[in-house]
């Protein structure tokens, strides 16, 4: 069945007069037939159809004023044709577009003022942020004087040699440090209940690792023995996090990380233990240099704040010169502090034999709030396993 | 380009690692470690820093060869050619 | 072994390739047939192949380009030469209007698999109206394909792949090119029509050209090496669409770039590839981009003045000197 409408016999018509039917029900029109006239301002227009079938119904009668779209008549199929019923396409007009109003230019406008700005290229920027250097500061040998990526490279170069400790650094006061590390250690005695554990471990697979890891590297790349003990401290700790973190508030508090403070002794008297952030991630490169750092800025005085407040753990190493095994004393609030002696040679078993062998002595002394003597051991046999592997450090 | 391989320039590598130490009064026998205290790091440094000044290497197996600043000084002699 | 041929060889060579290969492809022009073509690119190939396949045509560039997108449309493979691109403007309407739209505007019921040659560029002392470097104005719009090639072996095989795209393909030839000779490495056998390539490595700073810029900027690379400076110079073949990415790792590489076209600066085809670079590239650079082009004039007769007016190895080493050594 089809609607025939009432058209739109101009852009402005919106209503128009029926006055005339030429067609009655049951008679067949064809495309292009007049069925109707409709008064109109312009005058009496005759409307054509463009539906084709049989008139149905007539809907509207004669002298009804209707406005455009209104339904005026029904045309139904010829009888045995029956086409499909025609989908609908739901008509998706766009919104409408808002017209361009004439739009206001404002008059004279304000002059621009100048603008000096030192001159850097794109990339000398990016490198500079990367090599934490301001490059306003540098003199450009680019086009119109731009500081470039090269200028910026030397400039880092030239700033990195390094330099004695500033004068602006306020000088260690030895006294100060003492009275500091009495009051923790007072402290520590009092209110921690330490106990004690010891295991010797042999480091015959660890120093022939070191020597022929040492003899491929450049002088300035080489490891010392204390850093496979750091490291396979730090993986140790992983196995056993219950001996990482601090005990506060009558609560053990595991450790975000593993942050080692590094026993390092000061020459002329005193000792910090600046943290060696996230032990256990580093490489065995990094956490070289990372010391080698350390050493560095404690003599001079200038660890940061981040390094002094967040060891989870201690770990003392006595090196070459010191006693076999070291009994510490824990920082507080740690809940560890685990302890390296003298590597010493000593008859060792293999076997059924007795061979000379090297073998440090590896201490821990635990909060006994936080952990217990089995828990100790767990960390001590983790580190002695370690220590025979130090390739996998 | 290298330094005079001479105790004073020795003594002023290592002045950069213990600052403090009485270099003045410091014999050319003495082992190193045990006059100036110097630990294994200290040490590296110290090795580091000669060779970043002499550009000579010093495999780790020759430590044992460099106690004394007149073993150092003979060391570095033979390895400057 | 590979052959030592002219240009204008490589490219009668290619038009042969297409005769033989297809006989739905013929050649349409003024003076192809008896004339053996203005630049003696068809010459012979009216008496190996007969009038039907290499047709010359009345001297009217709007006439006979639309008669071969004609042809294209109901089947044939056309290969349309015009003259010169400043005759070209003649045949514009032709090719922007209808060549470059009647894909779109029959909703694809129509291809317009169309190939036109147009020899382009100046050089040589011809004058203001026949030295023209429009082929930045083509590669403008949608709907064509532009090409420029400058080695033998794109002259040799980009028609082959022109031919094969059903959409209409434009290729420029610069008139100096034509006596140029050259190894055709017989181990290639076709070449593609969608990227830039690096004819020359280098670290300093990227070199963009194409046709005779190229040519040019090789030599200014000579001169730059002898001096220390190592220049990259990429060979665009492709004008329409642009093969950013090949430029962009370039740039992204060497930081600096200069950017050679024979069309006049102003609104070229330079400008569209230095944007793109600074859209893309910015930070990168470590110094401002720059162009080598036309001077701004009319195209002078008198052989020096017209030397002059267009861009010179001498010009393409000095704007790579101020980017790489500044005063």
């Amino acid at each position: 069945m089809t609607d025939f409408l009432m058209p739109a016999l101009g852009a402005d018509m919106e209503a128009g007069m029926l006055v005339e039917w030429l067609v009655k029900p049951g008679d067949r029109i064809k495309r292009g037939d007049i069925v109707a006239v409709v008064e109109t301002q312009k005058g009496a227009i005759e409307v054509e159809t463009f539906a084709e079938g049989i008139v149905s119904e007539l809907v509207v009668p004669i002298g009804t004023k209707v406005p455009v779209g209104s339904l005026l008549a029904r045309i139904g199929e010829a009888a045995g044709e029956e086409p499909p019923a025609p989908h609908p396409i739901a008509a998706v007009l766009p919104p409408p577009i808002a017209p361009i109003t004439s739009p206001v230019l404002p008059t004279g406008a304000a002059p621009i003022a100048a603008v000096h700005r030192a001159k850097v290229s794109p990339a000398a920027r990016g490198r500079a942020t990367e090599l934490g250097i301001d490059a306003t500061t540098l003199s450009g040998t680019g086009v119109e004087g731009a500081v470039t990526v090269a200028d910026v490279e030397t400039a880092a170069r030239t700033i990195a040699v390094p330099a004695a400790a500033p004068a602006r650094r306020k000088a260690l006061d030895a006294a100060e440090m003492r009275k500091a590390i009495a009051a923790a250690m007072g402290r520590s005695k009092r209110e921690i209940p330490h106990y004690y554990l010891t295991h010797t471990v042999e480091l015959g697979a660890s120093l022939s690792w070191l020597e022929a890891a040492n003899a491929a590297q450049p002088v300035p790349k080489r490891l010392i023995l204390a850093v496979l003990l750091l490291k396979a401290a730090a993986l140790a700790l992983r196995d056993v996090p219950q001996l990482n973190g601090t005990f506060v508030n009558g609560a053990f508090c595991p450790g975000e990380g593993i942050h080692i403070g590094w026993a390092i002794s000061l020459r002329g008297g005193g000792l910090v233990a600046p943290a060696v952030l996230e032990t256990d991630k580093r490489s065995l490169s990094e956490l070289m240099s990372e010391m080698r750092g350390l050493v560095q800025r404690a003599r001079a005085g200038g660890l940061r704040s981040s390094e002094l407040a967040s060891p989870t753990v201690t770990v003392t190493s006595l090196g070459e010169r010191g006693a076999e095994a070291v009994m510490g004393i824990i920082y507080p609030p740690q809940v560890a502090l685990i302890g390296f002696g003298m590597v010493v040679t000593r008859p060792w078993v293999v076997g059924s034999r007795i061979e000379p062998r090297p073998v440090v002595t590896v201490s821990l002394a635990a909060d006994h709030r936080a952990s217990d003597g089995h828990t100790g051991a767990l960390l001590l046999n983790a580190i002695e396993q370690l220590l025979q592997n130090p390739e996998k450090l | 380009m290298s330094d005079a391989i001479d105790k004073s320039m020795i003594c002023e590598v290592l002045g950069s690692i213990a600052p403090e130490a009485d270099f003045a009064a410091l014999s050319g026998s003495e082992d190193l470690r045990d006059a100036l205290d110097l630990d294994s790091m200290d040490f590296l440094n110290f090795i580091i820093a000669l060779h970043e000044r002499t550009r000579i290497e010093i495999p780790e197996a020759d430590y044992s060869k460099l106690r004394t600043l007149n073993d150092i000084a003979a060391y570095l002699a033979r390895r400057q050619c | 072994m590979t052959a030592r041929i002219t240009y204008r060889e490589a490219c009668r060579q290619a038009l042969r390739e297409a005769l033989l290969s297809d006989p739905k492809t013929f050649l349409m022009g003024e003076d192809i047939g008896r004339y053996g073509g203005c630049y003696a690119v068809t010459k012979g190939l009216l008496d190996e192949f007969g009038e039907e396949r290499v047709r010359d045509t009345p001297l009217s560039e709007s006439a006979y380009v639309g008669a071969g997108i004609g042809a294209a449309m109901v089947g044939m493979r056309p290969i349309v030469e015009i003259m010169t691109i400043n005759f070209s403007l003649l045949a514009l309407d032709q090719i922007v209007n209808n060549a470059a739209t009647i894909p779109h505007m029959s909703g694809g019921q129509f291809a317009v698999p169309l190939v036109i040659r147009i020899a382009t560029g100046g050089g040589r002392r011809v004058a203001a109206q026949h030295s023209h470097s429009l082929e930045g104005w083509y590669a403008h719009i949608p709907g064509l394909r532009i090409l420029a090639p400058a080695a033998i072996e794109d002259a040799r095989y980009m028609l082959a792949a022109a031919l094969k795209d059903p959409n209409p393909v434009l290729i420029f030839e610069h008139v100096m090119l034509y006596n140029n000779e050259g190894e055709l490495d017989p181990a290639i056998a076709e070449v593609d029509i969608a990227h830039a390539k690096v004819r020359r490595v280098g670290t300093g700073v990227s070199v963009i050209a194409y046709g005779n810029g190229l040519i040019k900027a090789l030599s200014a690379a000579e001169t730059l090496a002898a001096e220390g400076i190592s220049a990259e110079i990429i060979d665009l073949r492709v004008l329409r669409p642009l093969d950013t990415s090949t430029l962009l790792a370039s740039v992204t590489k060497t930081r600096r770039c200069v950017i050679v076209d024979e069309g006049w600066k102003s609104g070229s085809l330079a400008a569209e590839i230095g944007m793109r670079i600074a859209e893309n590239a910015f930070f990168d650079l470590d110094a401002p981009l720059r162009r080598v082009c036309g001077r701004e004039v009319p195209i002078p007769y008198a052989a020096h003045l017209e030397d002059a007016a267009l861009p010179q190895p001498a010009d393409i080493a000095a704007a790579v000197r101020g980017l790489v050594r500044p005063a």
